[in-house]
């Protein structure tokens, strides 16, 4: 038959995009929510607050 | 598929994010302000001296301000960045993905991010007493990578094995229970404190759902112009 699935029809590259867009944006969170450098911190304080991640 | 995910993300996620900045500035950041002067003992709580409940009024910090609509653009990007990613992923396993599904997916990264840990680590005004900084963070993201998994099986399961572990992972970090201050001897009213943990839920389900609703709008109309 000819029936498979479209996860094996998705070539590696897209995967590799998947994770590397996923990971990005989890980079972008950390550092904008979760990192306690005294600047970011000050800088995204009420940010933080308003998004209900743990401040200070 | 990286260029694809990071340009529906951005955009979805600046947009959204702007949105969230602008529901921030009109309805958080009052209360977080009033509360800041508790904080700074300029208002009392207790006792003959305690403060007039009317609200100040508060103008607008333009540095301040500005870095709130960019940090909050920022954080929304990549918010949008991992929920359009994995969207990718469940288009990739036969999930077909539109506008209308697309605010369902931002309603589930809602719940993920947002309400289940705010279920046990309520968001926090500016002043309230909480446990140190570092284990909180910690059952943060536990907490939020669980739920974002049990939305996932919730709507990708095809068994009660499935539905089983979307409930042991949502009730798991409650039981466990979340990290808390030793004492409660914040001098922030009780009042503003739950005034500001509504207005954070009400603009985040806001703010989500429409992140999603962008996520789905531009991922599915870029597949049609891939294909």
């Amino acid at each position: 038959m000819t029936t498979r699935t479209l996860a094996e029809a998705r070539p590696a590259s897209a995967s590799i995009g998947i994770l590397m867009a996923a990971l990005l944006g989890l980079g972008i969170v950390v550092l904008t929510g979760h990192v306690q450098a005294d600047a970011l911190h000050s800088a995204a304080h009420d940010v933080r607050h308003a998004n209900g991640f743990p401040c200070h | 598929m990286l260029v694809r995910i990071l340009t529906s993300g951005l955009i979805a996620g600046a947009v959204a994010g702007l949105c969230a900045a602008v529901l921030h500035l009109t309805f958080i950041q009052p209360v977080l302000l009033h509360a800041e002067l508790y904080e700074s003992g300029e208002l009392v709580h207790f006792g003959a001296a305690s403060g007039p409940a009317a609200r100040p009024g508060f103008g607008l910090d333009p540095v301040r301000d500005g870095l709130s609509v960019i940090f909050s653009m920022l954080t929304y990007a990549g918010f949008a960045l991992i929920l359009v990613a994995l969207m990718a992923l469940a288009e990739g396993h036969g999930a077909v993905i539109s506008v209308r599904n697309g605010m369902l997916w931002g309603v589930a990264g809602f719940v993920a991010v947002l309400l289940a840990p705010a279920f046990s680590l309520p968001p926090e005004v500016p002043g309230v007493a909480a446990a140190d900084i570092l284990p909180r963070q910690a059952w943060w993201f536990a907490t939020a990578i669980a739920a974002g998994a049990a939305m996932w099986l919730l709507a990708f399961g095809r068994s009660w094995r499935a539905w089983g572990a979307v409930v042991v992972l949502l009730l798991a970090p409650h039981a466990i229970g979340a990290p808390e201050p030793d004492s409660f001897a914040g001098p922030v009213p009780t009042e503003l404190g739950a005034l500001f943990a509504a207005r954070v839920l009400g603009v985040g389900l806001v703010a989500w759902a429409l992140l999603g609703l962008l996520s789905g709008l531009l991922w599915s109309s870029e597949d049609e112009t891939a294909s």
